[in-house]
């Protein structure tokens, strides 16, 4: 049946096609829908783990039990995971294992541009890259065959334009693969020196064994045009754009597998081209395999390291090309992202700047915090960072009294506890804010350890952030809970805990505006009699305040009433 | 038939995302092949958010760039204005007049232009300005203002009605559909009494 799907939905439908019975991952954008999407189908366990090194270890526990499993993340998750992944390779799977890893070029929701090719090779596992949906549930699907025929876990790469571009799926079946026998085998499962050495030589061997499967791989495909002069070797969403500047001009070695590479069927492809071209998005890495093959090439040469690619790009830099365009003279504003109105961070990061706090930051919606005129952050690097470094910068700078760290609920539970451990355990004294909004909100809401329900909507205890700052050491009078959108409040609680010489935890409590339980006030009003115009109210960056002819306004259509600006303004003219 | 190049911009959390879904339902029913490319993830909070439909006899890139769009549909006016680069020469404009203004100009920082429905229409591009706004709440909710939309873009669309309509059952909860063919239909008819 003919189905127009999301990538991550075909991925899913792969998933449900092949027989999968568990799926455990963290969201992370653009990989979150693959795991949404496989949670619909009731002949899935699917769940949300608290990170992606969890979920991978739940997934190769799943397929060494006999069970097909997935792990799906984003390319940086891939990072947290690499310690189990690198292991995969040498213990093999049993049943059918594939770890799903969406790749941002262009950085759309990402706090750096990773290939995640680079994994596939270094870990010694075979890698698949779909370029459209169709492929998403076809790759995925045979993926658990070949796994299963070579007993390892497959990669199955993504990107942003595959993941989050619907087209079009001829969906099937579900073979139904019963659960097959475990049997004990500590020289394959146990990774000791003594096991893990002639495992060593069972992945080199593997892989040489793959490397001449890619050779007739269904997933390679020679598209031959009758009188080209141009080869392209391409992968993943570069076809789609190779293929609209060249169209018919040019045949394509369109690569579906792209670790290990088929040596000889790219050498037998380029030697019948007068020129050839790599084209591949961020490294170069079928280019180098290409140069090592001896093959003459152009790649990098011509193309950017940097950034997506699109139809546009390729036309400009390989036909010299340009589009004509309509223009206006007036500059353009730019339109950043905001915190939503109502969005319960936004009281803290007005806070940190008015207090002239160093503000180790996290990732999440609450980055955003970072934006003018909040400006309520100094660093942000990667998840669960924000409490960890927060503890090294005071241990070189001993600013405890004028430093905080901030993380989200979700992220508190994917990696911030450890950071916690470390300052308490080494006589830190440095102040955590967490800011839980009951959700995991910047990937679009998914449920995690603390909101009390699990992926598949069952009611869970959920966990308690303080109980865990309590487990950790921190003491019980320093573990303080705010509403973060009583600003007064939460100000006298932040500047207790500064000067506190222990640990403190303080837990900004409020749910994201956006959840559908959260009930709103109605919109707020100006009265312009009373307000001169002091702009005391712009001071939150709320994005429905403006300031007209002299006078504050609010629009109506997106205020919530959340209350914020009407704590600013010293004239009580907001109600 | 060639590809079809649509780009539905706007405000992240203004429902392009729904917009996007009737289209793709309407191209099914035509059975054309079909790319429909979205944004998730940071910039759904409130920023310049697109949205890509492709359709046509086959479909290879799933994104639109500049002197491509057939079609920009709009839900903000200073989104129409950012994204027309990407008309192509013979397209045409769909936008809503709505206001909504950014970040940089809420602190000051930038001027939100003034006159933009005039200034398009200065550079020859043709542009159908409506307060799809106010066709919504005539239909009975402002949250139908993207079926307003694609009302008044059903002629360019080159669909018929039927076809639409269709697409709209299909694509909205079976409680609000009524209220959605309505604002399609007001933005149909305020399309051809503008004479656009």
């Amino acid at each position: 049946m003919k189905k127009i799907m999301l990538g991550n939905e075909a991925v899913a439908r792969g998933l449900y096609e092949a027989g999968v019975r568990l799926v455990s991952s963290y969201p992370g954008t653009p990989s979150t829908e693959i795991t949404e999407a496989a949670a619909k189908y009731d002949e899935i366990y699917a769940e949300w783990a608290p990170n992606e090194k969890v979920a991978l270890e739940t997934a190769l526990g799943a397929a060494i039990g006999g069970g097909r499993s997935f792990c799906g993340m984003k390319h940086v998750g891939l990072n947290v995971a690499a310690d189990p992944l690198f292991i995969t390779a040498y213990t093999g799977v049993n049943a059918g294992m594939v770890i799903g890893v969406a790749d941002d070029p262009g950085m759309h929701s990402s706090q750096n541009e990773q290939d995640s090719r680079h994994y596939a090779e270094a870990a010694k596992l075979p890698m698949l890259e779909p370029s459209d949906s169709g492929e998403c549930c076809e790759f995925t699907k045979l993926a658990y065959e070949y796994s299963e025929q070579f007993d390892t876990p497959f990669i199955l790469r993504l990107n942003t334009r595959v993941s989050h571009s619907q087209s079009i799926v001829d969906t099937g079946e579900r073979v139904e693969i019963p659960v097959k026998p475990y049997e004990k085998d500590p020289s394959k499962h146990v990774m000791m020196p003594g096991n893990a050495r002639p495992r060593h030589i069972v992945v080199e061997k593997r892989l040489a064994d793959l490397a001449k499967f890619a050779e007739n791989c269904p997933f390679n495909r020679v598209i031959k045009n009758d009188g080209a002069k141009l080869g392209i070797i391409t992968a993943g969403p570069s076809y789609n754009y190779a293929l609209e500047v060249f169209g018919d001009s040019a045949s394509y070695l369109k690569l579906g597998m792209v670790y290990p590479l088929p040596a000889k069927l790219i050498r037998d492809f380029a030697a019948e081209y007068e020129r050839v071209i790599v084209i591949e998005e961020l490294d170069p890495v079928i280019e180098n395999f290409c140069r090592a093959e001896g093959i003459k090439c152009d790649g990098k040469n011509l193309l950017p390291l940097c950034d997506e690619f699109s139809q546009e790009l390729l036309a400009k830099l390989l036909c010299d090309r340009e589009p004509e365009c309509y223009t206006i003279d007036d500059p353009i504003p730019p339109r950043p992202p905001v915190l939503c109105p109502g969005c319960p961070h936004r009281g803290i990061f007005y806070l940190f700047n008015k207090l002239k706090l160093y503000v180790s930051g996290d990732i999440g919606c609450y980055t955003l915090g970072a934006s003018k005129p909040l400006g309520g952050m100094d660093t942000t690097f990667c998840m669960g960072a924000s409490v960890s470094a927060l503890h090294g910068f005071n241990k070189i700078r001993h600013e405890e009294n004028k430093s905080v760290a901030v993380i989200g609920d979700s992220t508190f539970m994917h990696s911030g506890i450890t950071g916690l451990v470390n300052i308490t355990y080494n006589k830190g004294i440095s102040t955590v804010v967490v800011v839980d909004n009951s959700i995991t909100g910047m990937t679009g809401h998914q449920q995690n350890p603390c909101t009390g329900f699990t992926l598949k909507g069952e009611p869970v205890k959920g966990i308690l952030i303080e109980n865990i700052a309590r487990a950790a050491g921190v003491p019980e009078e320093h573990i303080r809970i705010t509403d973060p959108n009583d600003l007064a409040e939460t100000e006298k609680v932040l500047k207790e805990e500064l000067a506190a010489d222990c640990p403190s935890v303080i837990i900004c409590r409020r749910p994201c505006a956006l959840l559908k339980y959260v009930k709103h006030n109605p919109p707020l009003k100006v009265d312009a009699d009373k307000c001169i115009g002091c702009k005391a109210c712009m001071k939150i960056g709320c994005p429905c305040i403006s300031v007209t002819n002299g006078k504050a306004s609010i629009d109506a259509t997106l205020c919530n009433g959340c209350g914020l600006c009407t704590q600013m303004c010293k004239k009580d003219a907001i109600g | 038939m060639p590809t079809k190049n649509i780009m539905i911009v706007g405000v992240g959390g203004q429902g392009s995302l729904l917009a996007s879904r009737i289209l793709g339902n309407a191209v099914l029913i035509k059975g054309y092949d079909v790319k429909v490319s979205e944004v998730h993830g940071m910039s759904q909070r409130g920023g310049s958010v697109v949205t890509y439909v492709k359709y046509g006899d086959k479909v290879a890139s799933p994104v639109i760039c500049r002197g491509e769009a057939d079609i920009i549909m709009s839900f903000e006016l200073l989104e129409a204005a950012r994204w027309l680069p990407y008309l192509k020469r013979d397209g045409v404009i769909i936008t809503n007049t709505q206001e909504i203004n950014p970040m940089p100009v809420i602190t000051g920082a930038a001027e939100y232009p003034s006159n933009l429905v005039e200034k398009l229409k200065a550079t020859g591009a043709k542009v159908i300005a409506a307060d799809a706004l106010a066709l919504a709440r005539e239909a009975g909710s402002e949250k139908a203002v993207n079926v307003a939309l694609i009302g008044l873009m059903a002629h360019a669309l080159g669909f018929d009605a039927e076809t639409l309509h269709e697409a709209i059952r299909i694509s909205v909860p079976e409680k609000f559909i009524d209220l959605n063919l309505k604002a399609f239909e007001l933005g149909n008819a305020y399309h051809d009494k503008a004479g656009a």
